[in-house]
């Protein structure tokens, strides 16, 4: 068990509240310019996905569209529909924005992991040492559970506030969607907790930066805890920003807008700006449990606190990247599949996984042998793979007798 | 197993995509800065874009005021009045002109039903397609923009960007079959002349028999 707090707090109070409140105005303007840049990147990248230019008139290479769309957002008309529940209807936007936000304070940005005098990601801001991120809280990744949780609240507020069908529907589709896919989440999270032993952020990337295989085959949880729980997680992750293939609550073609139909102006930008962000906070998140976060693959040793933040932008990217790539490539799901994927796939995959995972960790404690721990695994297969018979022979069954049914009463 | 090779497949088609050229070009609408890109692509022939007002090779205007083209617009988006000429001094060969004409171009789907249903050939489309205007009176065309100059080239509007040629291509010589839409003529020239250019050349797959009587007998004028 590692116990780590950030080594600044206990020093002189002025210097910490300085220094907090500078990580924080810091953290907050790289995310919104982030968000800028992003809005950008993933239109440059879908036009090219699609043979097409996209946006090449503000700015070099068009880098500036997202912040003329924004100003001109700002000075559209702000209506407020006349069924509208006003203070809901104003509240929402920032319910889910306010969230985004938070989820980002508990990222490591930076800090040199992989020196060797065991300093920990620790970094030097005027003289205090510090974690280069907003703040290490114990309970850590929770409070990314806790944030994510209530962003559905200014969905499902926004929904319901709006005095309007599509956005009801939408908000109803997107409670019902995240919070099922919040399940496979919280399991994919269950692993990496078991794997890491601590809640917090910051002892999670020192636990991936030690060792590993040979120096060379980093020791990131993706690895470690054997891929599964990543895949569901990225899987629910996409699944928990209602981005493509998982955008029901906003599908165009069926609800208009979606919950933000009956948003315009500033508001429709603070829905727009949240949905990004999400996007950025969920990858930062991703690359925090899986692959890292700031710690790289021991190949080189460049040191300095920059080289963290090198590796966790490059991880960043690739998630991007490939958040950009499944709205390029798939389409969208229909409800019922959507539903089917994350209870009777994501679900049991990840609750199986994570008590095997719990398996081989108590095997660990009790130092079994080598066999003991090939015939603990064996029967966990055999015993999952009979669950996993009944479980589907159960769905069939049913299916069946629903088509009986059916050919009966027509 | 091959279902999910098939999900791959689709993943290595859209980055394939990401290294192949653009079908689209850099089109700025005569606004570029200098050593920025400003390409437009030559318009297809038969392209519905806004409409002109025709006059005959002496002047004259060739709308006669008959509101057909109004009738039969499906989106709504043609006004006008007609008005008896003046002996004298006449607008229009005939009894009537078009004393008001009026396009909304909000409305206007180019579907191009009043060039079909123009008994005279009088309104017809160019390849003009610039619409961006910032009122909704600018995008009321009134007769005054939509009729032809002198030289026979339209109006041109502050906000179109008039590359080579592009005036020249208004008339509905493009369609295939005469104005009054009855199949004998098709592929058949049955064009009256226009200022400026007199009578068009034929098109592709078009007869160049002017004036000529269709097989069956039928009339002609």
């Amino acid at each position: 068990m590692i116990l780590a707090a950030d080594p600044l707090y206990g020093g002189d109070l002025l210097g910490d509240i300085l220094i907090t409140l500078l990580k924080a105005g810091v953290a907050f303007t790289f995310l919104l310019v982030a968000v800028m840049l992003m809005i950008w990147f993933e239109r440059k990248l879908i036009s090219d996905m699609q043979n097409r230019i996209g946006p090449n008139i503000a700015g070099p290479w068009g880098i500036f569209q997202t912040l003329a769309d924004g100003i001109k957002l700002f000075f559209k008309e702000d209506l407020v529909p006349e069924n509208a529940d006003r203070f809901v209807f104003k509240l929402a936007p920032y319910l889910a924005l306010v969230p985004a936000f938070l989820v980002f304070a508990i990222v490591p940005l930076g800090g040199d992991f992989n020196r060797k005098d065991g300093s920990d990601g620790v970094v030097s801001i005027f003289g205090h040492d510090t974690f280069l991120q907003v703040a290490d809280p114990p309970m850590g990744i929770l409070f990314f559970l806790a944030m994510s949780s209530i962003a559905i609240y200014g969905i499902m507020l926004a929904g319901w506030g709006s005095g309007s069908k599509y956005p009801l529907l939408g908000a109803v589709r997107a409670s019902a969607q995240m919070i099922s896919y919040e399940a496979a989440l919280g399991l994919a999270i269950a692993a990496v907790v078991l794997q890491t032993g601590s809640l917090s952020t910051h002892d999670m990337v020192i636990d991936q930066a030690a060792g590993g295989y040979g120096g060379i085959i980093p020791n990131w949880n993706i690895v470690v805890t054997g891929f599964v729980p990543f895949f569901v997680f990225f899987i629910a992750g996409t699944a928990e920003l209602n981005r493509p293939p998982f955008d029901l609550v906003e599908a165009e073609q069926e609800l208009v807008g979606g919950f933000h139909t009956e948003y315009s102006s500033i508001r429709f930008a603070l829905f727009f700006l949240a949905e990004f962000m999400n996007t950025i906070t969920m990858s930062a998140i991703m690359v925090l449990l899986f692959l890292g976060g700031p710690a790289g693959p021991a190949l080189f040793f460049p040191e300095g606190w920059w080289i963290g933040t090198f590796w966790f932008f490059l991880k960043l990217m690739a998630f991007l990247f490939t958040f950009v790539w499944f709205r390029a490539t798939l389409p969208r799901f229909r409800y019922d599949q959507l539903m089917d994927l994350g209870w009777k796939v994501l679900i049991p995959i990840s609750l199986a996984w994570f008590l095997l995972l719990a398996g081989l960790r108590l095997g660990d404690d009790r130092d079994w042998t080598y066999n003991e721990t090939l015939a603990f695994m064996v029967g966990c297969i055999i015993t999952f793979a009979l669950l996993g018979g009944l479980l589907i022979g159960a769905i069939n069954t049913a299916r069946a007798e629903r088509v009986r049914e059916e050919a009966d009463r027509g | 197993m091959a279902d999910i090779a098939d999900y791959f497949r689709g993943f290595a088609v859209t980055f394939r995509k990401l290294f192949e050229d653009r079908v689209t070009g850099e089109y700025r609408g005569g606004r570029a800065k200098e050593g920025q890109p400003d390409d437009k692509r030559p318009k297809p022939e038969r392209l519905h874009g806004r409409h002109v007002l025709n006059r005959y090779e002496d002047g004259m205007e060739k709308c006669i005021g008959c509101e057909l083209c109004a009738g039969v617009c499906p989106a709504n988006c043609i006004y006008v009045r007609g008005a008896d000429n003046d002996p004298e001094n006449p607008t229009s060969p005939g009894e009537r002109f078009g004393f008001v004409y009026e396009i909304n171009y909000l409305r206007c789907i180019h579907c191009d039903l009043c060039v079909e249903a123009c008994p005279t050939q009088a309104i017809t489309e160019s390849k003009l397609f610039e619409f961006s205007f910032t009122n909704r009176s600018d995008a009321i065309y009134t007769k005054d923009e939509l009729v032809v100059g002198d030289d026979g080239k339209p109006q041109q509007m502050p906000w179109e960007d008039w590359r080579d040629g592009e005036d020249q291509l208004t008339s509905g010589w493009m369609r295939a079959t005469s104005s009054a839409g009855d199949h004998r003529y098709e592929g058949v020239v049955h064009w009256a002349g226009e200022l400026g250019y007199g009578v068009r050349a034929p098109e592709l797959g078009q007869s160049a028999e002017v004036a000529s009587a269709p097989a069956d007998g039928g009339e002609v004028e």
